[in-house]
Order: C-alpha cells, then structure tokens, then sequence
C-alpha cells in the first residue's frame, strides 16, 4: 500500500500533540520534577587528564551532617576489560568506565565519585571532602600526539597490530581494484583535511530522578532518546533486574545522538538505594561540555581518480576518528558513507578508531558521516575544477542510482539522490548572481538510515477516540506525524488521536530514537496496529449487521456495507462502535512489536552562499538551500524542521565550533560563551526542497530525514569559501583568527 | 543563616517566597515558586532559556538575584496565555512548527513578547539580532523567525 495521493492528514502542517504543554511552560522535562522527601546529587569530576586513582578516601565527606550516600567505581558493576559484553552498539565494558572512572581517570571531568546529600550546596561541599590520591600520567589529546611511537597509551590491554596501542579499531570497506583503478585515472586528486570535536550542543543539560524502594524497585524519571536504553544500562551498571526498573521518558530538550548513552541514571540510582532517598542530578553546562559526548576530531585523507570525461574511476579514505578516552568513534560512518553517493567502481575505504584523553565519544547527527563527507565533497570540488565541469555535473555523472552497488555492500533501490541533483541544478539559487567576497559551494551527502525494534498500542477510547502509545522519545515531532498517519487510516480528524510516549512498564520494548529511524518504525507498527482495530471495527459493525465481515468497508471513520450486495445499512461511526463495544466483545484497541525492515538511505544537496569579511575574518553565510529526498513527508513542517536545523549545526561546526584545550590539558571554553553555536544573527533563512522519492518498502514511503542535512554542510560552507577567496581550507572551523591568519599569510 | 523574606508580584498575582541571598531569580521561579517553565541551559546568561520580564525589561533570570524581586513585577512564560486562550505568538509557533523539542521555547516565546511590546513592526534583521541571545539547536531559527514576523503583522492588522 502506498499512501500517496488524496490524503487528508498525511502532508499536512498539524498541531502537534504536544504543542500546546510547550508553548505554556507546561512541558516536564528532565529537571522539571520533584519527589516527596528528594535529595541532591553532585558528582567529583577528574581535575587530570589522565591519572591512576591509587585510592578514594570518602571517610570526610560521609561524617559532613546532610551527606546520605557516596558511591564510586566500587560500587557500580565491574566488566572486565577482556569480555565485551554488548548493548546495541555500546560496549558495557566502556561505560561502566565512562560514568565512573575505574582504574584511572582518563579525561578531565571524569566522574570519580558520587554524593547524595540534603541540598545541593551540601552535596557539592561533600564532594571536595574526598580525597582522591592521584598517579598523574602522561597525556595525549590530538590525534597526532596519540598515535605518535612514544604517546602515552590509554589502556594497556588494547593492542593494535600486536603491541598496546591507542587505535582501539580498525574498519575497512572495499570493492574493485584499487590500485587499477587509480592507474586507469586521467585527474587525481588526493588532499588531507581535519575536522574538530563538536558537542551536539542541546539546550538541555543531562538530568534525573530516581527513587529505588528497599524492595529494589526503581522508577527513573529522565530525559534521554531511549527509556529502554536507560532501563538496559542502569540495570547493567548496577544489577537490578529490568523488571524492576520503570524508566520513564521525560520530554527530552534536545539530543542529537548526545542522549544515545547514560552519564547520571546509574550513579543516581545507586545513590538513591544506598540513601533510601529519591535522588536529582543535573548537569552544569560545564559538566556537559567536559564530560559528555562531543562527537569526534578527525584527520581524513581522501584520493579520487577520474578520466577527463568526468567518470570517476577510483576512490581512496583514510579516516582517524577520535573516540575520546574510550573505544567506540563512528568511524563505520565515515568509512561506510563517504563515497555512497557515487557510482565508483574501485574504492578502498578505512578507519580507525582513536583513543585520546578526551571525553568518550556520543553519537552526535548521521555519526561520523558529516566527517567522512567534509574530505570527499571538497576533493569532489576540486576534481570538477581540474576537469573544468560544474560541481553538479560532476555529481550528475556519477551519481548513485538504482542499482548501483555501493561500497559499503547494498545494492541501492529506487534512490532520489539524482533528484535532488537535479533539483538543485533547477532551483534560482543555483544561477542566482554573486558579489564581491562572496562565493556559492555545493555538496551532497548519504545516511543509511535504520528500521529496528518498535512497539505501538492503538486504543479506541470508550467515547470514540484514540490514544496511541509509542516507545520512542519524541525529540522533534514525530507524534505529530503519528496523529497525521493514524489519523488517515481511521478517516477522523487529527485532534481525535492522542499520542503518548509510553514508558518502559507500559508499552513493548523500543529502540532509542536515532539513526533516523524513528517515524520510519513507529509509523510502521501504528499503521499495523491501525488496521487491526479497522478490522475489529468491521467485524463489530458485520455482527451488528449480521452480514460478513468482508462485506463492510471502513472509510470516513465509520463502517459501511462494502457493495449494495452487502445490504442497505446506516453507517456505523467510530463513536457508535465504541459506545456499543462492552456488549460486542469487549474493549477495541490492538498492538504490534516488529523488528522493522527496509529503511532506506537518505541523500541530499545543498547550495551554500557565503560572503567574507576579509577584515574581521567573518565568514557569513548569506544563503542556503537544502534539498533532499525525504521520502514521504508526513509532516512537512517538521521535516523542514529537520533539514533547517542539521543545516545550522552543520554551519556551527564549519565556521565557529571548536573546544579549546589549555596547556594543562583540559578545555579553556566549557560554555556557551566561548564555544560558540551559531545564534539567530549568525544565520539567513535556511532554504528547503523536499524531494519525495517514497520508499517502496514502506507503508506511507517513509525514509529517515534527521540525519541527511547534516552530511553535506562543511563542504558545502568550504567549497563556498574557496569560491569567495579562491583560497581553500583542509581545517575546521573556519573561524575568523584562522580566515585572518591565512589571509595574512598570502599578504 | 537565615532566609531572606521577599515579596513580589509574579503573573499579576502577589507572591511572597523564601531565598538565600545568593540564589539566582531562575532558583526560586523553578523551586519555591514551582514555575519550571523558565528552564536553565547554562546558568551564565548565554542561552537566554530562562528568559523573563522584570518590570516589562527582558532579562536573563539566571543572571538576577530571587532577593532583586522585592517588590517589582516579573512576568514568566506561564503568565503568557489568558486561560485557555493561547498569547498569538504561543499560537503562531504551533502553527508554523517554530519550535521541535521545546526547551527553548519559554524563552523564546517571552524574549518575542518583549520585542513585540518595543517594537510592533520589527524587521527580519531586528528580529535576529533580539533573539541573539536565546540558543536553540533544534530550528535553525528560519521557523522562529518566521513566526514572529507573521504574528507582529496578524497583530498590528488586528489593532487596525
């Protein structure tokens, strides 16, 4: 089925569900809760980079009046370092070392200890009355100092190639012949680029509450992208059974992939049953630029041969990705999207995973995919200047199409990447004129996109309503797309259906929101579980009629005899139906957990005008255009909510963002000041071009939209750049003292 | 140490609350007070989540001592709608989707109002610059900024 034509809630600019709590104050989200009888918890950060913690003395801050509970890595549950003990893609060997340092403390604002006490004050004076007896070590930060012969090595247990190392991982993706390729090549083109961490940067920081009753029972009360993941993890870390914990999702203000792992729900709960107390934790905003996420530094180099007639032949990556003080940067991103736009027949694609004494990595947008693309889309740039084509042209020749068998494995289905090449190559913006100092780039960009676990109850209320529960946080208005999808299905209006965000004791189990999966999969299991109410709903109307069941249709929201054969009946309304269910068999309403296939990837194009300031070395964008193939948008609103704000992350991390370190190893700009997210002065309107090429294998021709406009944005900013000063930069950010410096530099 | 006794006018309703000197404003809205509308992003002034009017002044409530409201009035994003009928701007953002996982949006809807209030016909470039100070990651600010425009025209058409 492929709803596409005709629809009345599908495609529509709906009030979301949870619009109105928003826009009042009225919103929980994760800080905005209290419990009867609620202490504070504060944890002691790592002052060290890196450190052996040779011993914790807690004696102090105990015997301080008001101090309920002091937890530390004692208290948490160990994994050994030789067993990897998986949780999707999280290895619960590095996360009970992330929430609370073990044998050494390995970044600056490492967690080493917990408090709980009455009032925060007290809890934060408890936490300075632990003596912590340190081994400073030796530190690495940059890529570069880690993987030199004498760098201090992390863990002693990971070895690379036979000897202990800090490459953590190595990941490789071939197809052809390389080395043919590259000697069939005509124009070669091989450059190295740098990109820095970027914190995903949401305006929410970390928060929790928890209580654990002396039966073990736990209720979380957090905001993340997946209370099934907080329920997993915590029980992990602190073993309490699953079934004994009840997380519950609070509205989550803002993630990006940062809310992918827990920091506080394990070091609270443990606090909480040792004090017999509730217990909050919040982040300062320092705590979460020291110590969560960002995403990763990288050095890449990327080669790409083509014949002069622009066909490209070969492609080569190389990509470092930091993953901070333990193993686990996205570099199957980088390695796996990179070339994925493009029809190439030899690539050769590797990565390795880096550890530094950095914060851990989090996933943050399309994961290491935006690295992957800033090196390959300048290379791209540069290769269609060498052949004298335009940028798009290039891109036209060799675009991925049906049928194209990608690097990374797939051979892809009906994709709309030449759409949205084709629509950039039409859109004003492209032929539109520039001034002085200003310059117009493009770049394109792939996600894989992801289906996965998914759960969904559709009740029919007993006044002929609908309430829809789904197991997925909504980070950006996906329960507004499942009123328009649920909506549709039943022929009712909108306002009609109410969707919730279950908690883990009240729907089926749900993969976190990531991946760009989230409507792709919910939307999946609600219109499944849509139709077996329809079809409840059509034998409760053939019973009343006392006809087949076969011979009633559902349309407008009220069941109707399928033919005049059928007979001549009136129509039976979703509210009589509901009205009449007690004596026709019972409550109506129905569920469906699937593990949902045929995500498909997403790809987009996007023109990017900047003008330079060559004085102050402000590099302005002026004028964007994102276009992008979304498969079906359900809510177009929100789908160019999606594309309009990786949009401007993806300008962030091109011109401004960057953690500055001081000599001592440890970031100089933990805050909003000074790592500097683009504000609304920074930035134009922000264009979009919805491409609906639906998804075959999906029943409204979903495919995932958050990730893709994130993909392409740097090079799409540098490619812009270089066209405004003819000067290219192979680093980000292009901040302005870099843009001075290097213009000084040419005098 | 004792509390500090302080009374106040917050949403047209007297209020009285107890403080320690040393609480910020954003302390005693989100704790005595119970109004957990106004959120804290960074408790530095720099993301403007926790933005409120003083005395019809729009200032950052992580930034102003609770004691400093003694006898002024402030205004908070719970005093925006009247009852059940929506502040234009709260409208507006719905319809237009100016706003997707929603913690900036207090802040964002307050600084508007406040805007609006000096200035009934903004500029795009106006409106930027007045916003500069609220962060939002989610938007990308086109959908905001959108809004607020339209809203300022609906208004000054409806005073016509």
């Amino acid at each position: 089925m492929n709803v596409i034509t005709n629809n009345k809630w599908i495609g529509q600019r709906t009030i979301r569900p949870d619009g109105v709590d928003k826009v009042t104050g009225r919103a929980a989200f994760a800080a905005d809760t209290t419990m009867p009888g609620m202490i504070w918890g504060k944890i002691l950060r790592s002052p060290h980079p890196h450190a052996r913690i040779k011993s914790i003395d807690t004696s102090k801050a105990l015997a301080l009046p008001g101090v309920k509970a002091v937890v530390t890595a004692r208290d948490i549950v160990d994994f050994p370092v030789d067993k990897s003990v998986m949780l999707g893609i999280q290895d619960m060997r590095w996360m009970c070392r992330n929430v609370m340092a073990r044998e050494k403390a390995l970044f600056p604002g490492h967690p080493v200890a917990a408090v709980a006490a009455t009032t925060e004050a007290i809890a934060a004076k408890a936490c300075e009355l632990i003596e912590v007896d340190y081994e400073v070590l030796p530190w690495a930060i940059e890529i570069d100092d880690a993987l030199k012969a004498d760098a201090p090595i992390l863990h002693e247990f990971n070895k690379f190639e036979g000897k202990p190392s800090n490459i953590a991982g190595k990941l490789e993706v071939k197809k052809g012949d390389i080395a043919q390729g590259f000697k069939e090549a005509e124009v070669v083109i091989e450059r190295t680029f740098t990109t820095r961490p970027v914190h995903q940067g949401y305006i929410e920081p970390h928060a929790c509450l928890i209580s654990v009753a002396a039966d073990n029972k736990t209720t979380i009360w957090s905001s993340s992208q997946g209370q099934f993941m907080v329920r997993a993890m915590t029980s992990y870390l602190t073993g309490i059974p699953q079934s004994d914990i009840r997380a519950i999702p609070a509205e989550i203000g803002g993630g990006f992939g940062g809310k992918t792992i827990v920091y506080l729900e394990p070091l609270a709960t443990l606090l909480a049953k040792k004090s017999g107390r509730p217990v909050k934790m919040v982040m300062t905003r320092e705590e979460v630029m020291r110590a969560t996420g960002p995403t990763s530094g990288s050095k890449s180099t990327v080669k790409i041969g083509a014949k002069k007639d622009g066909t490209i032949v070969a492609a080569q990556g190389t990509f470092y990705l930091q993953a901070g003080a333990l193993p686990g940067s996205p570099i199957r991103g980088a390695v796996g999207c990179s070339f994925s736009p493009y029809d190439i027949p030899n690539v050769l694609s590797v990565g390795y995973d880096v550890l530094s004494n950095r914060s851990k990595v989090a996933a943050y947008r399309a994961p290491g995919a935006p690295i992957g693309a800033f090196a390959v889309e300048c290379v791209m740039d540069e290769l269609a200047s060498a052949l004298k084509m335009d940028p798009l042209e290039l891109r036209l020749k060799n675009a991925a199409r049906q049928g194209t068998k990608a690097a990374h494995g797939p051979v892809f289905p009906r994709i709309g990447y030449v759409e949205t090449l084709e629509a950039a190559k039409a859109h004003p913006h492209y032929a539109a004129p520039l001034g002085k100092l200003q310059g117009r780039g493009v770049a394109s960009g792939f996600w894989f996109n992801a289906g996965g676990e998914s759960s969904a109850q559709v009740n029919i209320t007993e006044d002929g309503n609908v309430v829809v529960t789904t197991g997925h946080p909504d980070i950006g208005g996906s329960r507004a797309a499942i009123a328009n999808v649920c909506a549709e299905l039943l022929g009712i209006d909108y306002r009609r259906v109410s969707v919730l965000i279950g908690d883990t004791a009240t729907v089926g189990f749900s993969n976190l929101t990531g991946g760009s999966r989230v409507l792709f999969a919910s939307a999946m299991v609600v219109t499944q579980s849509t139709e077996k109410v329809i079809t409840t709903l059509r034998e409760r109307a053939a019973k009343i009629w006392e006809i087949d069941p076969e011979a009633v249709k559902w349309e407008n929201g009220a069941a109707h005899p399928a033919s005049p054969n059928a007979g001549q009946f009136e129509p039976l309304t979703l509210a009589e139906l509901a009205a009449k269910a007690p004596q026709m068999g019972g409550p109506i309403g129905a569920g469906v957990q699937l593990n949902t296939e045929g995500a498909e990837g997403g790809f987009g194009t996007h023109i990017c005008d900047v003008e330079v300031d060559v004085e102050l070395g402000i590099v302005r964008v002026i004028r964007y255009t994102a276009v992008q193939d979304v498969g079906r948008a359900v809510h177009p609103g929100y789908v160019e909510g999606q594309m309009q704000g990786g949009v401007a992350q993806g300008i962030g991390w091109a011109l401004n963002e960057e953690y500055i370190y001081n000599r001592d190893g440890k970031v100089d700009n933990p805050g909003f000041l000074d790592y500097r997210m683009p504000v609304c002065s920074d930035l134009p309107m922000l264009d979009t071009v919805m491409v609906q090429v639906p998804n075959p294998k999906h029943p409204q021709g979903v495919k995932g939209v958050g990730e893709v406009p994130l993909v392409p944005v740097m090079a799409a900013v540098a490619n812009a750049v270089h066209n405004a000063l003819g000067k290219r930069f192979y680093s980000l950010p292009m901040s302005p003292p870099k843009v001075l410096a290097t213009l000084e530099a040419e005098g | 140490m004792a509390k500090l006794h302080v009374s106040t006018t917050i949403n047209g309703e007297p209020m009285e609350f107890l403080c320690e000197p040393n609480d910020t404003m954003l302390d005693a809205l989100r704790g005595p007070l119970g109004l957990t509308g106004s959120k804290e992003g960074c408790a530095s002034g720099d993301c403007g989540a926790c933005s409120i009017l003083l005395d019809d002044r729009l200032v950052c409530s992580c930034l102003m001592l609770s004691a400093e409201a003694q006898g002024h009035e402030i205004r908070t994003i719970e005093g925006m709608a009247h009852g059940e009928k929506l502040h234009p701007l709260q409208q507006k953002f719905l319809e237009m989707a100016a706003l997707q996982c929603g913690i900036c949006t207090s802040g964002m809807l307050v600084a508007s109002d406040a805007l609006l209030k000096k200035n009934p016909q903004p500029s795009e470039e106006e409106v930027r610059f007045w916003l500069a100070g609220n962060l939002c990651r989610c938007t990308g600010y086109d959908k905001i900024v959108r809004a607020v425009l339209e809203t300022a025209q609906d208004m000054r058409e409806a005073r016509n």
